[in-house]
């Protein structure tokens, strides 16, 4: 296991943080402006970490594939973001939301990890206040909380249903800041197609102009990648149409190693597939589930109306089986619950593929002017889309892709196995284990970004201030180049008759049946064969028009696509390793009599580490071992 | 549902550009506008022909990216709602329905339906922003916000950078964008200290550009998907009376 090096500090869990910083090497005011850092992505973290270190005086390219940073896709996140500030008074600590986020993980996250994403929490609120982030406050004009995604502490801060974008928005106008004072170049509609090693470290990236289809390349002292998750591997999603895992894909097959890639987060709340034409699925913030009540009809195939379905007649399946939590179980359990339910054949709608989300009982306690306070965006939202109001008839949920806690491999520096490759938010592995607890992702990327990563990286960088910037001229540079270039033009030649989506489709309906919800063995192998089959006929049959210099969405998506054939498999292998069921993480084959996913922790207490060996070869397994020095493992139980 | 889509193609900044008809026969009313332009374009590629340009992203109104002009109208004849919050619904059988990108000065065409609307970072890399360095601030709970003035800097806080109302203006001016981001700030304590110089950098930024200046039309806030009102433009103006006082 020695090529795996977590550098977790000794020392007790809360003193691991302050006693590491103290001990990372800085580097000077003057030498900062001499070293170049590029962060690709610019959303909660990628903008944290640019903005922070444009502040610090390092000279800072940022890459976003979006016409503008402020169009990142943490801008959709609904519910919220954590913090221990414990403003109610309610007992939270630090170690609380360290512990509930372990927990909720189902135990497969690094204790000192997560224990630092709890720490910084609070610094993250204060800053984003700061920033001007309007933060939902009661009437004395303080801050508000409210208890979110299956926690006993009301320590989530909101703004509306729109957190994220108010995150986001807060994160970009520092951003412009920097860019604004010279210490930040914004490089707008840019994709990083390759990362470029030189002599064992990242030195640099390879982009493409989505504009005018140029080929770039931009070298730097270090690289941070900041570019979320792989959720679109599925074709729906609750993700922007356009994110994609290729940045990573990249990293990882230039030697930085993936853990956990198997681990996704199912949401269960969003709007079910309506159409077959359907491109993306909306998701329902989750914080809806703290007022409305799950159910479908207690009759196989009910079509009534129903607000026609009298009280006896429905089954609040979440309230019988977990009656501890109810409709608060945390979301992987309340995914599988209602697939469980459709499957069985109770579902509702047209498909027969979603559950009932009813406001009824809400309404007629707390008012709808109450409950419109609460949640009228969203069920605006809901009514766009649907045609439906959620006041007068109960909305129609199914669980959908959302959230890769998989990610590439990083130390307790967010370092990946490749020196000077920093990897954080969503596109690293770290801190939510087999599940995330809701309103966790804004406070990790943002911690991530501001409060973490420039201290580690400052680390890394002290032993180059004497290094000259590098040329991209250089053998390595040219040859990632003439890669890139190479597979476009494979891309362009295969001119075919299917276009990308459809392929795009296809595969994700491999990944949703077989290595979504519900996983075993003789699916996984199965899913397998029938992606490789895939990926033939693509490289065969796609068609991608119009030309490589030019803007060309086309080619875009087929180079995603493309990638997603390779990460499918390292998907499908990492499923079929981990022979138990934890978190998101569901093999049939290891679950309770009640239909519970059983852990197994004597086999599985690991983070699955794998390295490329090169296309065709298969993936080589390394283990991280996860030791519990502060909590005790247990069963998860939302009884 | 059959519809006829005469939608602009234009194949760079520099071309002419011109309308072009497109039959669209096996649409159904519960595709959203963007499925139905998917759908379009996967026609075309199969047969054998260049698909169309747009942008989206996030496909649930919150990140600005997508924004057509449908009908004569930015973001199509549905209030308060983005181009990929529309459906196919909202459109009759045999309807015969115009496509086109915004049109400003200040966002020059880069193909079909794609604008470029770097000039919005630029106004807002000339003060939309609280000056705070990571690490500064205050414990949150420091600073008590009214309500009042924290609802109203909420709203503004919801632009979504889109452009519909640069679009709409016959001005073409961008003042309920830059009203929106200087209200937010300056309703809050937070940003009260900079609240004039922001709002004199942005507005001598957006003339720079070659925005239009605002006649107070209101067919901005008309057309603004999120709803932002005029009321902000008054406040703005109010800022930047303050700005040029002081000097
Ligand atoms: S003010 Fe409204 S129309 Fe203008 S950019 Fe903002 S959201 Fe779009
Ligand atoms: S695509 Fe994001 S607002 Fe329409």
């Amino acid at each position: 296991m020695s090529i795996l090096n977590s550098k977790i500090p000794s020392g007790p869990l809360a003193d691991k943080w302050t006693n590491h910083k103290a001990s990372l090497r800085l580097v000077s005011p003057a030498n900062r402006k001499k070293l170049d850092i590029i962060v690709v992505g610019t959303g909660l973290s990628g903008s944290g970490a640019a903005s922070t270190l444009g502040e610090m005086g390092y000279n800072v390219k940022v890459f976003c594939y979006q016409d503008s940073p402020r169009r990142a896709h943490s801008v959709a996140a609904q519910g919220g973001i954590n913090a221990a500030k414990n403003y109610k008074n309610d007992g939270d600590s630090i170690f609380r939301l360290f512990y509930d986020m372990i927990k909720g993980g189902d135990f497969r996250a690094r204790e000192a990890n997560v224990y630092r994403a709890a720490e910084v929490s609070n610094l993250v609120i204060d800053h984003y206040t700061a920033l001007g982030v309007p933060f939902a406050r009661d009437y004395g004009g303080l801050l508000d909380n409210r208890s979110f995604g299956g926690v006993q502490v009301s320590r989530t801060f909101y703004a509306k249903g729109q957190t994220g974008q108010q995150c986001l928005l807060g994160g970009y106008s520092a951003l412009i800041r920097q860019v604004q004072a010279g210490t930040v170049t914004m490089y707008p509609r840019r994709e990083m197609l390759d990362l470029v090693v030189v002599d064992g470290r990242a030195r640099g990236i390879i982009t493409r102009n989505l504009i005018t289809g140029e080929i770039e390349s931009h070298s730097a002292h270090a690289v941070v990648l900041a570019t979320g998750g792989y959720g679109t591997i599925y074709y729906l999603s609750t993700l922007a149409i356009n994110s994609n895992g290729s940045a990573a894909w990249k990293a990882h097959k230039r030697g930085a190693f993936f853990a956990n890639p198997s681990f996704i987060q199912i949401h269960p709340t969003s709007i079910p597939v309506l159409n077959n034409y359907q491109s993306k699925l909306t998701l329902m913030s989750e914080s809806l589930r703290n007022d409305g009540r799950v159910w479908v009809p207690k009759k196989k195939g009910d079509t009534r109306n129903p607000n026609d379905i009298p009280e006896d007649e429905r089954d609040y399946y979440l309230e019988r089986r977990y009656p501890a939590f109810g409709n608060l179980v945390p979301r992987d359990v309340a995914s599988r619950a209602a697939k469980e339910r459709c499957d069985s054949g109770y579902g509702v709608g047209p498909t027969g593929l979603s559950v009932y989300l009813d406001f009824r009982d809400a309404i007629q306690k707390q008012g709808r002017k109450a409950i419109e306070d609460k949640y009228g965006n969203l069920f605006e939202m809901y009514e766009k889309i649907t045609g439906e109001s959620p006041y007068e008839t109960p909305m129609r949920i199914y669980p959908a892709g959302h959230y890769t806690m998989g990610g590439l491999w990083v130390d307790y520096n967010l370092m990946t196995t490749i020196p000077g490759l920093f990897a954080i938010g969503e596109s690293n592995f770290s801190d939510h284990g087999a599940n995330r607890l809701g309103a966790s992702s804004l406070m990790q990327c943002a911690g991530d970004g501001y409060f973490i990563l420039p201290y580690t990286i400052a680390n890394y960088l002290a032993d180059f201030i004497h290094e000259p910037r590098l040329s991209t001229d250089l053998p390595e540079f040219k040859h990632a180049i003439s890669e890139v270039q190479d597979r476009i033009q494979r891309l362009l030649s295969v001119n075919g008759k299917e276009p990308v989506s459809d392929f795009h489709k296809r595969l994700g309906k491999i990944m949703w049946d077989y290595c979504g919800m519900v996983r075993n063995e003789q699916g996984l192998i199965k899913a397998m064969e029938l992606i490789t089959d895939l990926e033939a006929e693509f490289w065969k049959n796609v068609k991608v028009p119009g030309r490589s210099t030019e803007m060309n969405q086309e080619l875009e998506k087929a180079g995603r696509v493309a990638d997603y054939f390779e990460l499918a498999k390292l998907l499908c292998a990492d499923a079929l390793n981990r022979k138990e069921s934890c978190g998101a993480h569901f093999r049939e084959e290891s679950q309770t009599e009640t239909g519970e996913a059983k852990r197994d922790d004597e086999n599985f207490s690991y983070v699955a580490v794998w390295e490329y060996k090169g296309g065709g070869k298969d993936p080589q397994l390394h283990k991280e071992p996860l030791t519990f020095e502060n909590v005790k493992l247990q069963e998860r139980s939302y009884q | 549902m059959k519809i006829y889509l005469k939608i602009w193609r234009q194949k760079s900044p520099k071309d002419k550009g011109r309308f072009e008809m497109y039959p669209l026969d096996g649409v159904s009313p519960e595709m959203s506008f963007l499925e139905m332009l998917d759908y379009l374009n996967k026609t075309l590629i199969k047969e054998g022909k260049e698909p169309v340009v747009f942008e989206s992203d996030c496909r649930e109104g919150i990140c600005g990216t997508c924004g057509l002009y449908i009908n004569g109208r930015p973001h199509g004849n549905l209030r308060k709602t983005t181009t990929c919050e529309l459906y196919m619904r909202e459109f009759a059988d045999g309807e015969t329905i115009t496509v086109e990108p915004w049109r400003a000065g200040a966002f020059p065409v880069v193909k079909d339906l794609v604008v470029d609307r770097h000039a919005f970072e630029k106004i807002m890399q000339a003060g939309g922003f609280i000056t705070v360095n990571a690490g500064a601030a205050p414990d949150a709970n420091t600073i008590p916000i009214p309500r009042d003035s924290f609802d109203k800097a909420f709203e503004a806080a919801t632009c979504i950078g889109c452009g519909a109302c640069v679009a709409a203006c016959k001005n073409a001016s961008a003042m309920l964008f830059v009203a929106a981001k200087v209200s937010h700030l300056a309703l809050l304590p937070q940003g009260k200290p900079e609240a004039a110089r922001r709002a004199k950098a942005m507005v001598a930024k957006m003339d720079e550009l070659g925005f239009g200046s605002c006649t107070n039309t209101g067919a901005c806030e008309a057309e603004c998907p999120k709803g932002i009102s005029i009321a902000n433009i008054a406040r703005l103006n109010r800022e930047f009376l303050k700005a040029n006082l002081k000097e």
